[in-house]
């Protein structure tokens, strides 16, 4: 046996393979210390860049040397190359662009978008393995499609339809291009899909193969669709940051599927640990905002004008700009509780020329942020460092609270649930025992607000009617804007 | 019953590795302050894009036109996905260590 022989050997497709396992394991690694470095503040950056780079190292290596065995027992490698290369070229650039381009304040619709397209990318891979698939049962004359590769590709087109399809809404809505359809009709006609999702699944499961019969496997895809609307349609906009990580998690689950039939380690382990994290932390979302999961889903805020309590005689009182430059301006103290309307508004740069300013004349500004203040949680101080707010200043809601006592003004920016009493003294208040940044504490309160409109729980505000509090209305970034020109003046 | 079992054997491997994933994925990010949970879901995002790798798959022995295009359209989405969601959690974290160092 000659030197040259050994070596031609060693490159047999079993260690092509090998080679491909392993870079899977190490993918697998990298997912989950990624993920582990991405919960902390400091390792966060670097916890991305492990995964990006276990992401890449998969990629790369599947190309190069995944093979295929064949029905006449030959193993095949990728073929196509060009075009994937084609693909991988054409999606990267488009993706860097869109996720270089897009503004701070539009990131949750940009994630949302993201996942739509990892669920239609997960569905398509089913459409196209079934047909395969029942092709080579038919030709086995089977009597039914049932086992596990059977399943895993219905429901990777199943759950990955529903996620694309209620990406997308979510997009749209959180882009405010979609309304809310508030129609309790719309949640049975939602169970009705789901139930005919399901019905389908098991149909498909249990009918018996023929070949090039696909029909039912697009009716299954278009019921996913349909169920993917009408599951994100009624929840209202607000409660998309939930939902939005409720569908990251089914894509973890519909990508899990696609590693469960392909006996891909690397989907496996990266799609079942998307999927679990995920639902985690939908539901430390939901704590954070104090909902549960399935109110989010089923019961969706508001309307009730239940707890409001008695309307009486209340009047607010306005205060004037220069009157609001002289308060700020001679106070020691200023906590600045933005919500979102800043973000709406895109007021946070001028927000921090404000801190600067006062600053400057010895008044000591700092943030009071709720966890859930912006769209997502954590949104807000994603946009505040953004303005360049150094990370010291910004407080979270149990620091806020206790300095609030010896805090002079309070400045609330486009904030309204979160800055509510009811939910400490009002039991019959829907927000009732959320926590909330308690303002009114402080010796005295700016609420700036477009107008006396309601927050999203749709419920009234009495803060802005305490005697120690002070209205100033118009748009977040005109106003400031005019208080920051008022200050300067004195 | 036998139907159960047969099932748990043929696919145990992937089973196991399903339960100690979702055991993992919980114990992983369970301590996670709220100031992360934008960067983390879309982190998390980004990592289920791992599904191109099927997607490359499929286009890998695709044959006919139909499956061609297809795949195609499956690996954009798929890069998208994966692309987009590595970038925009960078561009998140970027702000909170630029501020930090700057201290």
């Amino acid at each position: 046996m000659g030197t040259l022989e050994t070596l031609t050997r060693t490159f047999e497709f079993s260690d092509y393979i090998s080679v491909l396992e392993i870079s899977y394991i190490l993918a697998s690694i990298l997912f989950i210390l990624g993920l582990k470095k991405l919960s902390h503040p400091d390792t966060a950056r670097n916890g991305n860049l492990w995964a990006a780079g276990g992401m890449g190292l998969a990629i790369l290596f599947t190309i190069l040397f995944h093979k295929t065995k064949l029905e006449d027992g030959t193993y095949q490698g990728i073929q196509n190359i060009g075009w994937i290369v084609a693909a991988l070229l054409i999606g990267s650039i488009v993706g860097w662009m869109a996720a270089m381009k897009v503004k701070m304040t539009a990131m949750p619709q940009m994630v949302s978008l993201f996942n739509g397209m990892g669920g239609a990318c997960a569905a398509l891979i089913s459409l196209m393995e079934f047909p395969k698939m029942q092709n080579m049962l038919a030709a086995s004359h089977a009597s039914s499609m049932i086992s596990g590769e059977a399943l895993a590709i219905l429901l990777g087109l199943g759950i990955g339809g529903v996620s694309f399809a209620g990406s997308m809404i979510a997009f749209g809505k959180l882009d405010e291009r979609i309304g809310d359809i508030k129609s309790p009709i719309l949640r049975y006609i939602n169970l009705f899909f789901l139930f005919l999702l399901l019905a389908m699944v098991v149909l498909i499961m249990t009918m018996t193969p023929q070949k090039d019969n696909n029909l039912m496997i697009y009716i299954l895809g278009l019921l996913a669709l349909l169920y993917g609307v009408t599951f994100v349609m009624p929840i209202g906009g607000a409660d998309m940051p939930v939902v939005i990580s409720l569908l990251n998690s089914f894509t973890g689950v519909a990508a899990a599927m696609g590693g469960f039939l392909y006996s891909n380690q690397a989907m496996l382990t990266g799609g079942i640990l998307v999927g679990s994290s995920g639902t985690i932390l939908t539901i430390l979302m939901c704590k954070a905002m104090n909902r549960s999961l399935l109110n989010v889903i089923i019961g969706g805020f508001g309307g009730s004008a239940a707890g409001a309590g008695d309307q009486g005689d209340k009047t607010v009182k306005e205060i004037s700009l220069s009157d609001a430059a002289v308060l700020l301006s001679y106070s020691q103290k200023v906590l600045v509780v933005p919500g979102y309307g800043l973000a709406v508004a895109q007021a946070q740069h001028l927000c921090h020329e404000i801190e600067n300013l006062l600053g400057s004349k010895g008044v000591e500004v700092k943030y009071g942020i709720h966890p859930v203040a912006g769209r997502m949680p954590g949104h807000m101080n994603v946009l505040l460092a953004e303005a360049d707010v150094a990370y010291e200043k910004l407080l979270e809601m149990e620091e806020a609270n206790n300095e609030m006592n010896n805090t002079d003004v309070v400045i609330v920016i486009g904030a309204n649930d979160v800055v509510n009493p009811a939910a400490e003294d009002d039991p019959s208040s829907p927000i009732a025992g959320m926590p909330v940044i308690k303002v009114w504490e402080a010796k005295n309160t700016i609420v700036m607000k477009r107008s006396m409109a309601k927050g999203y729980a749709a419920i009234e505000n009495n803060l802005f009617f305490l005697p120690k509090t002070r209205m100033l209305f118009g748009d977040a970034k005109s106003t400031l804007q005019k208080l920051i020109a008022e200050i300067k003046n004195l | 019953m036998t139907e159960v079992l047969k099932f748990f054997m043929e696919y145990r491997e992937a089973i196991f590795i399903i339960i100690l994933s979702i055991f993992l994925g919980i114990e992983v990010i369970s301590h996670v302050p709220s100031v992360l949970h934008t960067p983390l879901m879309s982190g998390a995002n980004a990592i289920h894009g791992v599904v191109i790798i099927g997607a490359i798959i499929v286009m890998g022995h695709a044959h006919n036109v139909l499956s061609m295009i297809l795949g195609f359209i499956a690996v954009i989405l798929g890069t998208l996905n994966v692309v987009g969601g590595f970038v925009v959690t960078n561009r998140m974290l970027e702000m909170f260590s630029k501020k930090k160092k700057q201290k």
